[in-house]
């Protein structure tokens, strides 16, 4: 559905994005992930073709974005950063103007519109003034137009942006619905709804591509090794040393304590060696308190500052 | 097609409150205008009527075209400019429509509710119907002049508009354009006689007057489609080359 080869951009003398290539699938979310300033917008725009690629191809849809550019838009549903919409008209007369744009017949363009603002929740607004209308309920709108023309494409440019946490859920929950046969790209730097809403994910950062894969398998490729995370009741150092002592463990950290007889651990080992039965058991020998024990992941957090950091230097 | 049907709705809500307050000024002239001649004339030549009615109406409409030359500007200072500044030009260019298509539909809006501002002009002729007796012809072809004026006006405007994202800068780009085709028929004497032909030729307002006059000549005609074409050309030509630098 979606292949890009090589995109490269330069506006005068900078350069955006270099040699981005990567692919999307039918029916796959894809979220693109940077920091501000990676270029996650560029690629966008390129790909939606609202400006053309310094070098390089795409294609969207089937199309090539560069010749065939009114058919890739004849398929495709953007919603820029921002949602920028004409404040002065209201929800439903600025749908019934976007699918006039974007060529629907007459004779089907109430349908279109009035199926739109259903699969959005737009029903309670659809008369107001788009300038009135909150962050939220102006994204809702934004991607209602993109989905006018039932697009196989769908490219979503921070689509939670700004909005508040009840707002980010009631969107991301919108997006998972409309996945189905289309391909929607989503960027972001809100790293949780990545995990949340995507199949693959795409890091990008300084305009290169840093990794390309499914959540898990980059959190599997970049753990290293496993953490536990442990709250004991007991002498803090005599603790400390016994865990040191159990076969695998790589170091024991102290943590920060809630109390005085409380103390937390993070002990890490090599590989995915599973080591929560021996610390169990060597705590229980000692007679000591065993609060809590859990195994800690790498977050899509970490895996990301990793990614990037190392990138930069 | 479609594309004209881009939304000259938006465009009457936005730009409504500048034809109100442009016409009001222009009103006011014309209606001051009209009363001064009238009266005027009305004391000398009670004979000749239809001369009268011609002098009113003639002077009416040249000076209305100097006040176009001023308004035009301001309609169409938005028309691209806007777009950019607020972003949404991103989603129109991502639509489904060829630059062509978009562009002349947000020229047919404009010229839309610039005809419907000269439209409201109407009423003059058909006052001074009631008290004389109008010789129809020089008025349509003076509205057709008119028009077509402001067809070239409005795509200088777009021009501009497509260049900045500053609505005044386009506005005041237009405005200077257009004064300079409209003086620069002035120079004809000072310059060498083949350029003052060209010269001469090439002012916006010196082509209304035939048309004042009743008289529609094809030069003055093609002259007027010729520049509209040109300068719209030259907005989808600038418009492109935006893209490509990535503005």
């Amino acid at each position: 559905m979606i292949q890009a080869e090589n995109l490269t951009k330069f506006f005068g003398q900078t350069q955006a994005i270099s040699n981005v290539s990567f692919s999307a699938a039918k029916g796959e979310i894809l979220g693109f992930l940077g920091p501000n300033g990676a270029g996650k917008t560029t690629t966008m725009r390129l790909l939606s073709c609202f400006m053309p690629p310094t070098s390089g191809k795409a294609r969207v849809a089937g199309y090539c974005v560069m010749n065939d550019s009114l058919e890739v838009r004849k398929r495709l549903g953007y919603l820029p950063e921002n949602a920028p919409l004409y404040t002065h008209m209201t929800t439903r007369n600025y749908l019934h103007f976007v699918s006039e744009v974007k060529g629907i017949p007459a004779h089907e363009r109430s349908r279109k519109v009035e199926c739109v603002i259903g699969d959005c929740g737009l029903q309670e607004v659809s008369g107001r003034i788009i300038g009135v209308l909150s962050k939220g309920y102006r994204q809702r709108v934004g991607i209602a137009q993109a989905l006018l023309n039932d697009p196989e494409v769908l490219i979503l440019d921070e689509p939670t942006a700004g909005l508040d946490p009840k707002q980010i859920i009631e969107i991301r929950d919108l997006i998972k619905n409309l996945a189905g046969n289309r391909t929607i790209i989503l960027s972001t730097h809100i790293l949780p709804e990545v995990s949340m809403v995507c199949n693959r994910v795409i890091i990008i950062n300084d305009g290169i591509i840093v990794a390309k894969d499914t959540p898990d398998n980059l959190m599997d490729q970049l753990q290293k090794n496993t953490r536990i995370y442990l709250q004991v009741d007991g002498p803090k150092q005599k603790i400390f040393e016994q865990l040191g002592n159990i076969k695998g463990v790589d170091k024991v950290v102290n943590k920060e304590s809630t109390n005085d007889s409380v103390f937390s651990f993070m002990v890490e080992s090599k590989g995915d060696l599973d080591i929560r039965n021996a610390i169990a058991q060597k705590i229980v020998e000692n007679r000591w308190g065993l609060l809590e024990i859990r195994a800690v992941n790498m977050t899509l957090e970490d895996i990301f500052i990793k990614l990037v950091t190392t990138e930069s230097e | 097609m479609t594309a004209y049907f881009y939304s000259p709705i938006a465009y009457v809500v936005i730009t409504i409150f500048i034809i109100i307050s442009g016409y009001f000024f222009f009103n006011i002239m014309s209606y001051y205008n009209f009363v001064v001649f009238s009266v005027g004339m009305r004391a000398n030549e009670m004979g000749s009527q239809l001369n009268v009615v011609e002098l009113i109406l003639k002077p009416l409409y040249s000076n209305l075209a100097i006040v176009l030359l001023l308004i035009v500007p301001l309609l169409t200072m938005r028309l691209l400019s806007e777009e950019k500044k607020q972003g949404t030009a991103e989603l129109l260019f991502t639509y489904p429509i060829r630059d062509g298509e978009m562009i002349m539909g947000k020229f047919g809006a404009c010229l839309a509710v610039y005809a419907i501002m000269l439209a409201t002009t109407f009423v003059f002729p058909i006052m001074i119907n009631f008290f004389g007796f109008i010789e129809w012809g020089p008025v349509f072809s003076s509205y057709l002049g008119l028009l077509l004026m402001g067809s070239s006006f409005i795509s200088v405007g777009i021009l501009l508009s497509s260049t900045t994202e500053n609505q005044i800068v386009a506005a005041i780009g237009t405005f200077g354009i257009l004064m300079i085709l409209w003086v620069i028929d002035a120079s004809e004497r000072f310059v060498a006689p083949g350029l003052a032909v060209v010269l001469k030729d090439l002012s916006v307002i010196a082509h209304f007057d035939n048309f004042a006059k009743g008289v529609i000549d094809t030069r003055d005609l093609i002259f007027y489609l010729n520049f509209s074409f040109l300068f719209i050309f030259l907005t989808l030509r600038s418009i492109e080359s935006k893209k490509w630098r990535g503005a």
